[in-house]
């Protein structure tokens, strides 16, 4: 799935959902947040703690969304999980963002050796899906959260720098720049005052769909148990502990962690796409 | 000057069975959602068999639409009404195969683009043949032995079959083109401004070359252009639009001699011209009616020298000329213009 | 001909960038903490003989780049090395594997082909109601990790349903297609929604062309201008994700095999990586890399064939 970050043709040209969807996904992806910060507080029990007595129990007042195999609390686990689910593809899309957008600038401004550098290098990322190389940084480094973000930050950031090299390129033909620097104004002030508040908007309204993507691609890590401490509430890990209970026919607790995955991804897309389409009409 | 009943009242007069013309549009009228006043108000226009008939306007008059009509290719969501009889068969009402008779085989479009309306990834032969051999109304050998015939007649070699759109010029695609519309050997050309898109000196061969095909294969002609110098050095007769309506109609020498309309008129004078050194060129003031405005009035009320209330509060109806009754004018003030000179 | 000269820069730029993904893969052992010999035996007890046979493997006494040259000299002549933990020649897990898994992904490829192409036109030519319910159907599609698919497949048709078995990879070639039908639907569902939607916007796009109105006006029937003209003329765009849908399928079998215990190289790939068997993640890397590249090399030889102006030089080759 990271790969589809390599050329999403079409992505951004289908019209982007109506108002209602948007605004759904919106609030979808605030609630989501919301419940991230607030786990501890909102989270009725200890998500670790196991209690097989009453394992696979369904949805009861005590346990609203039941228990799952191991008989701890699925609302907890859900509750808590999403702070590790959200938290990794926040830091891909920090790490990518900030060090994408400084390397596209620079290529796009300065342009040669650097440029060719950059575009070499991207057509070496662009061969690495963003999962292969988690996992050969997994392979080297272990367990951790750290080492598969990172890895995943690196996978990403040729799609920002590409995306603001191509964006800068546009920006410097325009007059205000030339203007700028005949009254002696330093590439770096134009590039940070003037010209990043231009390009930010279509930079953050792809960063917003890399979330999602870096999403699938986490959970996925930490369903393999790669990357993601085995202690530590996880929707991915969630669904490879509910594929045992699946098999003894309590598909509950991996129902659960599926839902949130694909309404978190389909949220941060529809959002980021609505974003995406909307700046795209407002500059022509 | 030409053939077809002259009668005061064209909108029920000429029984369909027995109209001699090869398009006959009668009180046609086209509405497009979300706009307050039809695209097309109440159009009439013929063109009798192997007549040419130039129809003129700005961009935005519905001069397109109306020559698109004939082949029933409307906008998604029009509302239409009226009729568009070809060989006295009206378009509008015909089932999707009788359609595709019609296009393959009785009428043709020359675009004003040839670029645009070639598919780039495939053959020009391809693209000649592929209407009537689709449509099975020619086996696949036949098809092709007459475009390369057609290739020909317009100058080109059969080579021209195995090319791509982009191997070959503009003029040269636009001859490809032409050649495309006489494939199923139809009674009515529509020419859409059929050289806007190519350069002076192709333009001249492209009008020479339709102009002598035309005769050739005895086809009607309606060749919809926005230049009047154009218009009427190739056309029998004139219509000139303006948003949405025929403002003035008739043939084409009494027509630029004598216009009848304020537009027409106005259009004439803002036109540059070698013979009339001196002249200064007087562009018409203002824009057309928006499309999103509702207009009772004469649509050209707001622009013209001549308007005073009634044309504010009253469409006019076309009238013709005393002396010419195929001399037509949409204007509360025709006689005012009479015999006037073209600065107006 | 400018195609050869285009085809061999091509091939002579794949072949560089495949150098240095194979620098990438083996320069990543380094970044590990501590003595290479002691991480490529991550913990196991070491024998001084076993020690000693690492490090004449990776000629370890060697300076690093002289190890890396006799490293990709092997990996040339098809020596991948040797597996720590299956203590065996990873060319030959490979090859008791590789079948398996490229069953699944060609099966995966042509569900991914078929369905997509197939939504993708629908949607476009339908409009209205298909249209809207292939949109929200693809939106829910490509928010769908694979491994999330498969394990809700294999909840509801293996083990609720009991249509299908649950896992592993069967025996024989009838019974291997049994087995392999889920795994290749989870495989193929986020792919599928990606397809369509890019099949979906070329489409819509060529539809609004004026030579599609032209070939309308000339009486050519509606199903035959759909498609010699529109997706005829999008099926450029569609080829190029090609590369992307097959490393995607590749990627991702490393999930759906472990989620269907399916013995292939995605599972041995996960296994290999838990156990830190770092020539065996290593071989696989490389032939995932290489399987893209040579996948985007073929799409870009036929992208010419699809696209006239290509061939021709009256549109560039960049995509």
């Amino acid at each position: 799935m990271t790969a589809v970050l390599t050329r999403r043709p079409g992505l951004s040209r289908i019209r982007a959902a109506g108002p209602p969807l948007y605004l759904i996904c919106l609030a979808f992806v605030a609630l989501v947040t919301t419940a991230a910060l607030l786990a501890s507080w909102l989270a009725p029990y200890d998500p670790n703690v196991v209690d097989l007595g009453n394992a696979m129990a369904a949805p009861s007042a005590e346990h609203w969304l039941g228990v799952d195999a191991a008989g701890r609390d699925t609302l907890s686990r859900l509750l808590l999980g999403a702070r590790t689910s959200l938290l990794g593809p926040l830091g891909v899309v920090v790490f990518s963002t900030l060090a994408g957008v400084a390397v596209g600038m620079a290529a796009g401004w300065r342009g040669g050796w650097l440029d060719s550098v950059l575009s070499r290098s991207t057509e070496l990322v662009f061969a690495f899906p963003g999962m292969l190389l988690a996992i050969l940084i997994i392979a080297v480094y272990g367990e951790g959260l750290l080492a598969p973000v990172v890895a995943l930050s690196i996978a990403y950031l040729p799609y920002v720098s590409r995306l603001t090299r191509s964006l800068v390129l546009a920006e410097r033909k325009r007059p205000y720049v030339n203007a700028y620097q005949v009254q002696g104004h330093s590439a770096l002030q134009i590039c940070l005052r003037h010209i990043l508040p231009n390009i930010a908007p279509v930079v953050l309204a792809q960063s917003t769909i890399n979330f999602g993507y870096a999403l699938m691609d986490l959970a996925g890590l930490s369903f393999l148990g790669l990357g993601i401490p085995a202690l530590t509430p996880d929707w991915g890990r969630m669904v490879f502990d509910g594929q045992t209970a699946i098999q003894h026919g309590y598909p509950l607790s991996a129902i659960w962690p599926c839902v949130f995955i694909v309404l978190t991804v389909v949220a941060f897309n529809v959002v980021g796409e609505r974003w995406a389409d909307h700046v795209a009409r407002r500059t022509p | 000057m030409n053939e077809g009943p002259m009668k005061e009242d064209p909108m029920n007069a000429v029984d369909p069975a027995t109209s001699t013309y090869t398009l006959d549009i009668q009180g046609l009228r086209i509405s497009l959602p979300g706009t307050a006043r039809p695209v097309l108000d109440g159009i009439d226009l013929h063109v009798g068999a192997g007549e040419t008939v130039a129809l003129v306007g700005e961009s935005g008059s519905g001069k397109t639409l109306t020559s698109r009509s004939a082949l029933n290719l409307l906008p998604p969501g029009a509302t239409v009404e009226g009729a568009v009889r070809v060989g006295g068969q009206d378009v509008l009402t015909m089932n999707a195969d009788q359609l595709r008779a019609l296009r393959t085989n009785t009428v043709a479009m020359i675009f004003q683009d040839p670029r645009a309306a070639l598919n780039p990834l495939r053959r020009i032969g391809d693209f000649l043949i592929e209407s009537v051999t689709l449509t099975r109304s020619m086996s696949r050998p036949d098809a092709t032995a007459r475009a390369t015939e057609l290739l020909q007649a317009v100058g080109l070699d059969a080579s021209a079959l195995h090319k791509y759109p982009g191997q070959v010029s503009g003029g040269m695609l636009q001859r490809v083109m032409i050649a495309a519309a006489l494939m199923g050997d139809p009674a009515l050309l529509l020419a859409d401004e059929p050289t806007t898109a190519l350069d002076v000196t192709t333009q001249a061969e492209v009008i020479a070359l339709l102009t002598e095909l035309r005769e050739r294969f005895g086809t009607g002609l309606l060749f919809v252009t926005h230049d009047l110098d154009l218009a009427a050095a190739i056309s029998d007769r004139v219509y000139v639009m303006y948003a949405g309506r025929i403002a003035e109609s008739g043939p084409a020498q009494v027509l630029f001699a004598q216009p009848r309309h304020p537009y027409t008129a106005a259009l004439l004078a803002s036109t540059p011209r070698l013979e009339a050194p001196a002249g200064r060129l007087a562009a018409i003031d203002g824009q057309p009616p928006d499309l999103r405005q509702e207009s009772h009035g004469c649509p050209f009320a707001a622009r013209c020298p001549l308007a005073m209330e009634i044309c504010e509060r009253q469409a006019p109806e076309p009238l013709h000329a005393p002396d010419l009754p195929d001399h037509r004018a949409a204007c509360h003030h025709t006689d005012r213009l009479e015999g006037s000179p073209v600065d107006v | 001909m400018s195609f050869l000269r285009f085809a061999v820069r091509r091939l002579a730029e794949m072949a560089a960038t495949l150098l240095g993904a194979s620098f990438v893969v083996f320069g990543a052992m380094y970044l590990a903490p501590g003595d290479p010999a002691s991480f490529l035996l991550s913990g196991r007890s070491a024998s001084p003989q076993a020690l000693a046979a690492i490090k004449a493997q990776y000629h370890l006494d060697d300076p690093f780049f002289v190890r890396y040259l006799h490293w990709l000299g092997d990996i040339v002549r098809g020596d991948f090395g040797r597996s720590i933990t299956y203590r065996t020649d990873v060319s030959r897990l490979l090859a008791d594997r590789l079948p398996t898994t490229l069953l699944l992904v060609m099966m995966a490829l042509v569900v991914v082909a078929v369905i997509g192409l197939a939504l993708g036109w629908i949607a476009a030519v339908r409009g209205g109601g298909i249209d809207s319910t292939v949109l929200v159907g693809t939106t829910l599609a490509v928010g769908t990790p694979s491994f999330v698919a498969a394990v809700l497949l294999q909840g509801l048709f293996a083990v609720k349903l009991g249509w299908f078995p649950s896992s592993g990879a069967g025996d024989g070639f009838g019974d291997e297609l049994w087995h392999l039908t889920l795994p290749a639907i989870a495989l193929a569902l986020y792919l599928i929604g990606m397809l369509a939607r890019v099949t979906r916007s070329t489409m819509l796009e060529a539809l609004d062309s004026e030579h599609v109105t032209v070939a309308r006006s000339r009486g050519v029937p509606e199903r035959q201008v759909i498609r010699r003209h529109v997706f005829r003329n999008s099926l450029g765009t569609v080829l190029t994700t090609g590369g992307l849908i097959v490393s995607t399928l590749l990627i991702c079998t490393i999930l759906v095999e472990t989620a269907f215990s399916i013995g292939g190289v995605g599972q041995l790939l996960e296994l290999s990586t838990t156990t830190k068997d770092f020539p065996t993640v290593q071989a696989i890397s490389l032939i995932i890399v290489a399987l893209f590249m040579a996948v985007n090399l073929i799409v870009d030889l036929l992208l010419p064939l699809v696209d006239p102006r290509i061939a021709l030089g009256t549109r560039s080759t960049s995509v």
